[in-house]
């Protein structure tokens, strides 16, 4: 057997650190489909996952792929997969069958410029609505933006831990830069990785019922071959897991899946501030473009405007609260990401007049120069360009 | 004191009942639809073969067939339209000991699904598949299928249909199934045996049901429930190890039945772990 966490410093890439991060939390499954620029993964994990007593397997389309991940978590193994715009349109159906079936598991998408095959080697952060709404019907999901190699590996882990602790397919929505840049990546010692398993049932067997949540909103979970004879399924459900075609069934599956989210907020949200407790102006942003918005704080501190930036780490849910607050006292909010404004109609909702808000965006391929920004923040502080 | 006996105490319980969720009874099936035979068939090979039923799990697709999932009290799951064989592959290679039962029906399997079985084959991934066939999309009021015989009617193909259909058992061949077996459910016997074969043997193993859907496609083609069982008595010629390019179905001149391929070939999970130096 092989290490499965390569303590130590590294040089490598984004997808590369995923992968790392993924053997690090336990993940001991994957199921892929290749595509750029989310192959490395997939080849990094078929490389490694054999020499830690996990598999690997290479499916037919990325809608098998997702199914095997969701199939293999019910065999009570921790699973991933990952891949890019066009994949994960693919996987929108199985998504919502992880969903509303509360299945952990990790997907990552390495966001590359769309619509359709779109730009398949260069980077864009366009798949933000997707990864909220992309699957029929409603329901409350966890997406996470790494910004560099290092935090992929870190945030893989915190994805597997919260879909561990929550019942649910969590998302990375990275993107091309983040995913191929290469970056020094430090890989803690072992025994200082915090890493998280499903709850598992206690109590009668023929007692059990798959869908009874605690008091987090969070049911036990048996694997297949423990003896609990669980029935699981896409259709709506009781608390017993069967199909029950009711309004009243749908009402408290749903807030059953929703309200797991809404109720453990203050532990799925992370987010970092930077510079913001005196700032005027909040940029907003997340994954590789918030690396440019450093830039851009600084020059704007510089220049004598107090901004600051407020990054997303948790993307979904959506910190709404948080940037509810800030617009009671700030003088505008610029959102940078590489899309034609995503994030911005959250900004905008949260905000709700109360002040200045632009969007600092574009059709993807490229990163957002941090010029761009500190000319949008320049412009709402009314003091031009 | 006497006292009225409760309607449960005096219903006996039916052998197979310690596999049913009878708590899910009326099932949705329709009055004679094959479904129930066939699923009945799987139980009891199920009990025949299996010995750890907590090692046994069951997964369907979407539609009629695939709510036997929903019946059979085992670990089982009722996954999307055509994504039952991912979600079993991904279960095998998490439970590579578990006895991983694929039930589910034609339009499921073939049309919507048919990409991930003929991989599932290639790979000689360790699942029994059994394919209900009723010929049409019964779930959804009889459509056309990928299996509806040509010029027969159906709500899509209303003046016939223009296309042909598979033939099941050569597709499964020629995809690397390694054990090949097509029945109906008048042969309840045989079946049983087929289904109990393919739990005890390693190995991609598909076992097609031909089953009457007397009120989607039966209706639109002249052919009640006991038509079809006729049809499949008179017409039904059991020829074991039959080429499989040599049945395609003929229910003018002759339904070809019986086991048509049983050949060992290493898994896809042995050969994951010989090819990487494990074990």
């Amino acid at each position: 057997m092989s290490k499965a966490v390569l303590t130590g410093t590294h040089y490598m890439t984004g997808d590369e650190a995923c992968a790392e991060g993924a053997l690090a939390a336990g993940c001991r499954f994957f199921g892929g489909y290749p595509i750029t620029p989310a192959t490395e993964v997939a080849e990094h994990m078929s490389e490694r996952l054999p020499g830690v007593g996990g598999v690997f397997i290479q499916m037919e389309d990325e809608i098998a792929a997702i199914g095997s991940v969701l199939g293999a978590s019910w065999g009570g193994v921790k699973s991933m997969t990952a891949t890019s715009g066009p994949g994960f349109s693919l996987m929108m159906e199985n998504l919502g069958l992880g969903l509303v079936t509360e299945t952990p598991c990790v997907i990552v998408n390495v966001q590359r410029g769309g619509p359709s095959t779109g730009l398949p080697t260069q980077g864009a952060q366009a798949d933000m609505m997707q990864a909220r709404w992309g699957s029929h019907g409603d329901y409350e999901i966890i997406a996470l933006a790494p910004s560099s190699p290092q935090e992929i590996f870190h945030l893989t882990i915190t994805a597997f831990n919260l879909s561990e602790t929550y019942r649910l397919p969590v998302l990375i929505m990275t993107d091309e830069i983040v995913g191929h840049m290469s970056e020094k990546v430090t890989i803690p010692d072992e025994k200082t990785i915090v890493t998280v398993n499903r709850k598992a049932p206690k109590g009668r067997k023929d007692r059990f019922k798959l869908y009874q949540p605690g008091e987090d909103g969070v049911a036990p979970m048996p694997a297949a071959g423990d003896g609990y004879n669980v029935h699981v399924t896409g259709l709506t459900h009781d608390e017993r897991g069967y199909p029950v075609m009711t309004v009243d069934a749908q009402r408290e599956m749903m807030n059953r899946i929703t309200g797991k989210i809404h109720k453990n907020l203050s532990h799925i949200l992370l987010n970092e501030r930077f510079m913001l407790d005196d700032a005027d102006y909040v940029i907003v942003s997340y994954g590789v473009s918030s690396r440019t918005s450093y830039a851009a704080v600084e020059e704007l501190r510089a220049m004598g405007i107090r901004a600051g930036l407020f990054r997303l780490i948790t993307v979904w849910p959506f910190p709404g609260n948080a940037v509810k607050e800030l617009a009671e006292r700030v003088k505008g909010f610029v959102t940078v990401e590489i899309n034609l404004g995503q994030i911005h109609l959250e900004v905008e909702r949260h905000v709700a007049g109360k002040t200045a808000v632009k969007l600092v965006g574009h059709t993807g391929g490229t990163i957002i120069p941090p010029e761009d920004v500190v000319a949008a923040v320049k412009d709402i502080s009314g003091k031009g360009v | 004191m006497t006292g009225k006996k409760k309607q449960t105490d005096i219903t006996p319980a039916h052998p197979l009942d310690d596999l049913i969720r009878t708590d899910r009874i009326p099932h949705i099936w329709c009055p004679g639809c094959g479904i129930g035979t066939a699923f009945s068939a799987c139980l009891s090979a199920i009990k025949r073969s299996c010995e750890n039923l907590n090692n046994v799990s069951m997964v369907s697709g979407i539609g009629c067939s695939g709510r036997a999932a929903g019946y059979i009290k085992l670990d089982s799951f009722h996954t999307t339209h055509g994504r039952a064989i991912p979600f079993a592959t991904g279960l095998k290679l998490a439970k590579p000991d578990m006895n991983v039962i694929v039930f589910s029906g034609d339009g499921d399997l073939f049309a919507i699904g048919g990409n991930h079985f003929i991989h599932a084959a290639r790979r000689n991934m360790d699942l029994t598949v059994i394919c209900v066939n009723n010929l049409n999309y019964g779930m959804t009021g009889g459509q056309a299928a990928a299996t509806t015989p040509h010029k027969a009617k159906t709500t899509t193909s209303i003046s016939g249909n223009p296309e042909d259909p598979f033939n099941l058992p050569l597709l499964a061949y020629a995809a690397g199934a390694t054990y090949v077996a097509r029945w109906t459910i008048l042969h309840t016997r045989d079946l049983t045996e087929s289904i109990s074969e393919a739990l005890s043997r390693k190995g991609f193993s598909f076992i097609e049901v031909l089953a009457p859907c007397p009120i989607n496609y039966g209706r639109r083609n002249k052919e009640k429930s006991l038509d079809s069982l006729k049809l499949y008595q008179e017409k039904s010629i059991i020829k074991n190890g039959a080429d499989p390019a040599s049945v395609d179905l003929d229910f003018q001149n002759g339904i070809v039945l019986g086991t048509f391929v049983n050949r060992d070939k290493p898994t896809f999970y042995e050969k994951y772990k010989m090819i990487n130096g494990l074990d």
